[in-house]
């Protein structure tokens, strides 16, 4: 370019003659408008992606916030001695017993059969009973007295209240009769009904019974299981990943196993739950939908991905770390364990941490390991039946009482809390300790 | 639990004792310590838990079989003649009795007398070969021990064995995933197998009817019920194509968007949000698809339905007006939902390593961007791409839970998206919740499948991951 001044002038371009112009600048219109149309549809792609993300999530919250409180009554209930069994309370039919007092105190006069009281029975929870039973057990005293029991109401009649059961379906459409809604209208216009957190939500196992089912039954199965995967997953995928990164030689035993971690990864969930119902449950006689065999299973599931994750941040760490050591003379073993392994640390962690995420979450194995039948309560020990988060969701989901549905929703929220948690942390772990080399 | 609280005991005992011993042993000598005490007690460590662990092992795995066969020599002609399945129950039933439990069925009267006897001398014989293996695993553990403190002196070299064995240990833990490998095969061959002595395989792979039931009559032997999975493979393709329907065009152009025109800013706030996609459990979706986008699908063709009957598509008007919640088209459009960021993910890392030059070159001619990114970029991206559609449609195919809350369970061999379809992955799941016998066929069917699909995917995952690298190299 430095003796474009001695070059002659080059001689000019022929100008384009008029219609050439005309037709460039014609076609040149039209290359930008595919280029603002080529644009717009990757916008629009983008767009269409985060406005499924946003109506998945919104779903959920709109569909899953109400369970998370619950309509209760304040019954007063006269507790007839003849009535009530002294020598064992819990036998004792209190929701029969404050129905009929509601409707003699409300002048409405029952049949023979008792088909009102029965009517209005079914609208308060069984809990109703367990508390006025464990008054009377602790208070023997309280016989022939009349107490106020608080206790949630029934699953349907929670969902009226809820503004989920509407008058303007037909009665016959509905679970709930044109008399039990009057009758729920009275109980709120005398002020008896409340509405309050749902603590049953997060303190109870499973129940048959939507308005005292919750989830903490799933989380303790779940945090069982993950807490197997983790002792068996983690100190075997970080040692695999040091073998593989820091002691194999390069031959072909090593490269089929590298091999054969890359094709585990992308192995199909369910065919994971096959091998533990084959291997674990068939073959070894552990216990079947207990938090051992899916904890089993989910650490098999997680080992690839943790493999991946361990070498990749072994990888991270510079080779004069090693040198370094093994010219001070240290062997091999000791510069890994000493010095590489620490300063991987924070990736190996935030690894480990988003595969048990990750693992948190996978149903479908859980399903075939037998997790899938409803076990009530909050287990206690990983050989024993238990539930977990993901498959209570699908067990919810499947359940014919609609008050499930919204705890359902609310159940993913919390499975979803949960991984958040678990993402922010591994986050934060890279952010702190993460170094760049 | 017991076998794991004596193994910690073994190993925190070897290890005190080892260490004070290499301690001892140089105390009040005037030489160097080859190795450190450290070393010293991880040597005895090893050799008191290690050959421990490995008799351990072997007994726990051989043990039932031992046992099993010192029952069944004991065995009387009233049992023995048995057929096999009351056979298994029985000894099933006894093995419950023998641990003081309640038996599940009744036996008659001398099978009844039997049980007892037998859960007696079952309980018996479990006892006596678990302390014989406690005994014996004590004493390999107490004689490990010993030859290790023997030979603790400070000239011996433990440093070098202890690594020795931690090298064995990390191999160990890395053949564990040839081990998984070896027993995803090994547990679906076996069980497959079976199955295929009972369904011929030509009429597993080839038969167009589906429908497991099992033999209602009892003088019928195997199954009655058709397994030809044909309609499966069919409705697992149909959702499979569908996914990729939506999640080809909206993760490609996502990604294309990402790469090429996007800001660093927009980069930051949309990678992470469609990341999120990603990390969402399957079950969520299924519950998605289930109860938002099947019902309001269904609204949606009931609707149209509702406003062509009567009209000259009066056909057409009926058909929409009863379609249901569970078509093909609500479970594929979910899973493509759940594809988009693993292919948008995949094409932009494809896209990203298309060398600038080409890019330079392409504009230097004057091309616009999007020619640039179609008649440059995408061709010499495209066997990448390709591998990334074939990763998404392999997880397509072996994706679980959205199916199975969303699609149906009629077997149906169509291909009209707005119709009830069922896959290989839900008729898994159906045929293994069920309250069944292990070992009938429509049990073991679903191992044919799963057989079936760990096969095709595996297949479809080292064509993509061939495909992949070779684009890879090309760019090196």
């Amino acid at each position: 370019m430095t003796d474009a001044a001695d070059m002659t002038p080059a001689a000019p371009v022929a100008a384009p003659s008029a219609p050439l112009r005309d037709r460039l600048a014609a076609g040149l219109k039209r290359r930008h408008a595919r280029e603002n149309r080529f644009r717009w549809y990757g916008r629009l792609a983008i767009i269409a992606a985060l406005a499924f993300l946003a109506l998945l999530m919104g779903r959920i919250v709109s569909q899953g916030y109400t369970a998370f409180y619950i309509h209760t009554a304040a019954v007063a209930v006269h507790l007839d001695p003849a009535k009530v069994d002294r020598g064992y309370p819990a036998g004792s039919n209190f929701e029969q017993m404050a129905a009929e007092q509601m409707l003699a105190r409300w002048g409405e006069t029952d049949d023979a059969a008792g088909t009102k009281a029965k009517a209005l029975r079914s609208l308060f929870s069984s809990e109703l009973k367990f508390r006025a039973a464990e008054m009377v057990t602790r208070q023997p005293g309280l016989i022939g007295e009349t107490v106020p029991v608080t206790a949630p109401l029934s699953d349907d009649a929670d969902l009226y209240l809820k503004g989920k059961i509407s008058r303007d379906v037909p009665s016959d459409q509905r679970r709930l009769s044109d008399q039990q809604l009057n009758w729920l209208d009275r109980m709120q216009a005398d002020g008896l009904v409340a509405s309050r957190f749902n603590s049953a939500l997060f303190l109870n196992g499973d129940s048959t019974e939507p308005e005292l089912a919750g989830v903490l039954g799933a989380v303790v199965g779940s945090a069982l299981m993950l807490l197997v995967t983790a002792l068996i997953a983690i100190p075997l995928g970080v040692g695999a990943a040091i073998y593989l990164e820091e002691f194999s030689p390069r031959n072909r035993i090593s490269e089929l196993i590298e091999v054969n971690i890359n094709n585990l990864a992308a192995v199909p969930s369910i065919v994971y739950g096959l091998l533990g119902l084959a291997l674990f449950i068939n073959w070894m006689h552990l216990p079947r939908a207990s938090p051992l065999v899916g904890g089993l299973v989910l650490a098999l599931m997680a080992l690839p991905t943790l493999i991946i994750a361990t070498r990749s941040s072994l990888k991270a760490v510079p080779p004069s770390i090693r040198e370094a050591a093994l010219a001070m003379g240290a062997s091999r073993t000791q510069a890994v364990f000493g010095h590489v392994l620490p300063l991987a640390m924070p990736g190996v962690m935030t690894g480990a941490i988003i595969s048990m995420a990750h693992a948190l979450g996978e149903t479908a194995p859980l399903l075939l390991i037998g997790m899938i039948s409803f076990v009530p309560g909050v287990p206690a020990a990983i050989d024993q039946p238990a539930g977990a988060l993901p498959s209570l969701i699908y067990i919810w989901e499947n359940a014919s009482e609609r008050a499930f549905h919204e705890r359902t929703a609310a159940a993913i929220m919390v499975l979803l809390a949960f991984m958040i948690l678990m993402n922010a942390a591994a986050i934060i772990l890279r952010r702190r300790f993460e170094r760049r080399w | 639990m017991t076998w794991l609280v004596f193994l910690i005991l073994l190993l925190a005992g070897a290890l005190a004792y080892g260490g004070g011993l290499a301690l001892a042993r140089r105390r009040g000598r005037d030489v160097r310590s080859h190795s450190r005490p450290g070393q010293h007690a991880a040597f005895a460590a090893i050799w008191a838990v290690i050959p421990a662990l490995v008799v351990l092992t072997i007994g726990q795995i051989t043990l039932p079989g031992i046992a099993t066969g010192l029952i069944e020599a004991g065995e009387t002609p009233a049992v023995a003649e048995l057929e096999p399945f009351r056979r298994a129950a029985f000894y099933s039933d006894a093995r419950r009795v023998g641990a003081g439990d309640q038996a599940q069925q009744i036996w008659p009267a001398p099978l009844a007398q039997e049980l007892t006897a037998t859960g007696q001398r079952i309980a018996w014989i479990g006892n006596g070969l678990n302390l014989a293996l406690g005994a014996l695993v004590a004493a390999v553990a107490l004689i490990g021990a010993l030859v290790a403190f023997t030979r603790i002196r400070p000239d011996f070299r433990a440093r070098s064995r202890v690594e020795a064995w931690v090298a064995i240990g990390l191999f160990a833990c890395s053949a564990i995933a040839v081990l998984t490998t070896i027993g995803i095969i090994a547990s679906l061959v076996y069980d497959s197998w079976r199955f295929f002595q009972s369904v011929p395989i030509t009429e597993f792979l080839f038969g167009t009817k589906w429908s497991p039931q099992i033999a209602i009559r009892a003088d019928q032997v195997g199954s009655s019920g058709a397994f030809g999975a044909v309609p499966l493979f069919a409705g697992t393709l149909l959702i499979m194509l569908i996914a990729m329907i939506v999640a080809g065009p909206i993760g490609l152009f996502s990604a294309i968007y990402l790469s090429e025109y996007a800001g660093p800013k927009t980069r930051a706030t949309v990678k992470p949000l469609l990341e999120i996609l990603a990390g969402v459990p399957t079950v969520v979706y299924g519950f998605f698809a289930a109860l938002t986008v099947g019902p309001a699908l269904r609204v949606f063709f009931n609707t149209i339905g509702g406003w062509l009957i009567g009209g000259p598509l009066d056909g057409v008007g009926q058909y929409l007006a009863l379609v249901q919640n569970q078509m093909a088209l609500t479970a594929g459009a979910v899973m493509g939902i759940m594809l988009i960021p693993f292919v948008s993910s995949l094409s932009d890392d494809i896209i990203n390593a298309v060398p600038q030059s080409l890019r330079d070159g392409s504009f230097a001619m004057g091309a616009t961007k999007s020619e640039t990114i179609s008649r440059v970029l995408m061709p010499a991206a495209l066997p990448g791409v390709a591998g990334a559609f074939l990763l998404a449609v392999s997880r397509a195919i072996g994706e679980t839970m959205i199916v199975t809350m969303a699609a149906g369970l009629a077997a149906n061999l169509t291909f009209n998206p707005l119709d009830t379809v069922t896959t290989v992955t839900v008729q898994i799941v159906t045929l293994l919740t069920g309250d069944q016998e292990f070992n009938s066929p429509k049990t073991l069917a679903a191992f044919g499948l799963g057989l079936t699909l760990f096969l095709v995917t595996l297949a479809l995952n080292i064509i993509a991951q061939r495909i992949v690298s070779a684009y890879r190299e090309q760019y090196d």
